[in-house]
């Protein structure tokens, strides 16, 4: 069920990527997310179920992300990567349908460098898989500012380096509106927004892709 | 063969095979009308009906999960989106199989699979009586229907229809084997006129019960003969029809 594909988008372009949906047995939602060639997540999620009684919110699901690095213990950088990616999740996942459950999204990281990205991605397929109801869709993708100024798209572990900046961005599929942007480094304004216009030119690829692959999966059956 | 599930009416579920329209959650690609999954033979068959839902689509409809639409003309036309989950979540009318999990005083507590256990009275049986109390024990598997389930109430499950007969629901026998598998492979099998299953009881004769939360209960003269049709379904979710006439072929030949 992989698909690749490869992207000419305006500045830069988006390295292929490929995702693999129901490769784990046990959870309700399930996918892979490949970007370029090393950067891998495995998502897993499960929900609705019942929540314990601390975490219970009596009017919409709790919503809970684990990231886990790809050796040893969730440290402080990964903690701070569930936090976006639940209020980011938060934001389409319409909770209010399902109260007094809970919604876990466990994330594996498996290559050495994971982008924030390919963390969004991989969790709004899942979130797909699992056939959780959302009020729109959403994507995430990673620019790089380099020292002369030009903006990368989807930079690699080595690229993400010597860049000044790092702005990720996840958004949405209605309007393409912004739902999280998280920067490292210092930019301007305008260059803000001149990643902020690559960023959303490079999400109509990734949402067309996952539109493919649930195509293969549903046609399938 | 006794079928105690694919009994009760179910009009709807697959009637329209052809009919494919891909959705997904605040999308519509009008694009995406032209190149449905099926052949160019169901590409006609396609017709003005789904065309109505797109339009509503377009009407400002929210899409909330994704799969195929799906249409039925009769009784006022509706129109729903199938998808490919395997949590269930409790809905009023669904018949399901439930696994005791404890006794509370008068009610039993059910797992069946949804994010809180379903309630299920003693009383709720064909013929029980505050004397004659129905024989459950804790572990037990129950086909019943959902009377009450909406989001902010406890499931409750009964065993009787309106009328206060059991219509095919009950307790399920000790033996037997339980499995679960995807809920649109239940739905798959569930409609009326169901290839898997017609295919399946030409084998030899068997016992099927078919919950709506991915529960399976099958039963055949030997655990041999269970095993094999446990597998044939479990199997159906990645095969395709031709594969399946195959392993059936194969199977029948062999007996």
């Amino acid at each position: 069920m992989a698909a690749v594909m490869a992207v000419e988008s305006g500045q830069s372009r988006l390295r292929p990527f490929s995702c693999e949906l129901g490769l784990l047995s046990r959870p309700d939602g399930r996918a892979t997310f490949l970007q370029g060639v090393t950067p891998s997540v495995l998502a897993g999620l499960y929900g609705p179920v019942e929540a314990k009684i601390s975490k219970e919110l009596p009017d919409r699901a709790a919503l809970e992300v684990l990231l886990r690095p790809k050796v040893g213990l969730p440290g402080v950088l990964e903690r701070s990567r569930e936090q976006l990616l639940r209020q980011t999740c938060e934001a389409v996942v319409l909770g209010a349908l399902h109260p007094r459950t809970a919604i876990t999204l466990v994330l594996q990281v498996l290559s050495d460098a994971s982008l924030l990205s390919c963390c969004l991605n991989a969790a709004c397929m899942a979130l797909l898989d699992a056939g959780l109801p959302l009020a729109a869709l959403f994507c995430g993708v990673t620019c790089a500012l380099q020292p002369d100024g030009s903006v990368l798209l989807d930079p690699t572990a080595r690229q993400e380096q010597e860049a000044r900046a790092i702005l990720t961005f996840a958004i949405g599929s209605s309007e393409r509106k912004v739902l999280m942007a998280t920067t490292k480094g210092s930019c301007s304004v305008e260059e803000m927004q001149q990643c902020l216009a690559a960023a959303q030119g490079a999400a109509d690829t990734i949402f067309q892709f996952y539109r493919d692959s649930v195509r293969r999966r549903y046609c399938k059956s | 063969m006794r079928r105690r599930a694919a009994r009760r009416p179910r009009p709807w579920w697959g009637s329209g095979a052809a009919r494919d329209l891909l959705l997904l959650p605040a999308q519509y690609d009008e694009d995406a009308e032209g190149d449905g999954c099926g052949s160019a033979r169901a590409e006609r068959r396609r017709g003005a009906a789904v065309r109505a839902g797109a339009a509503a689509l377009r009407a400002g409809l929210l899409v909330t999960k994704c799969g195929l639409l799906r249409h039925r003309p009769a009784g006022g036309g509706a129109f729903w989106v199938d998808s490919q989950q395997k949590r269930y979540v409790p809905v009023k009318g669904d018949h399901v199989i439930g696994i005791v999990t404890a006794k509370a005083g008068d009610v039993f507590r059910l797992d069946v699979g949804g994010s809180e256990p379903a309630s299920l009275s003693y009383l709720a049986f064909e013929g029980a009586t505050k004397r004659n109390r129905p024989n459950v024990q804790v572990g037990d598997l129950i086909y019943g229907q959902f009377l009450v389930a909406n989001k902010d109430m406890e499931p409750e499950m009964v065993c009787i229809d309106s009328s206060g007969k059991s219509s095919g629901m009950g307790i399920i026998g000790q033996d037997g084997f339980l499995f679960k598998v995807s809920l649109g492979l239940i739905r798959k099998l569930l409609a009326p006129k169901c290839e898997i299953i017609q295919e399946l009881s030409q084998l030899y004769p068997f016992e099927l019960v078919l919950g709506m939360n991915g529960r399976i209960w099958v039963k055949a003269k030997t655990v041999q003969q269970t095993l094999i049709i446990v597998n044939i379904l479990e199997a159906c979710e990645y095969m395709s029809a031709e594969q399946r006439k195959q392993a059936l072929a194969k199977l029948s030949g062999n007996r």
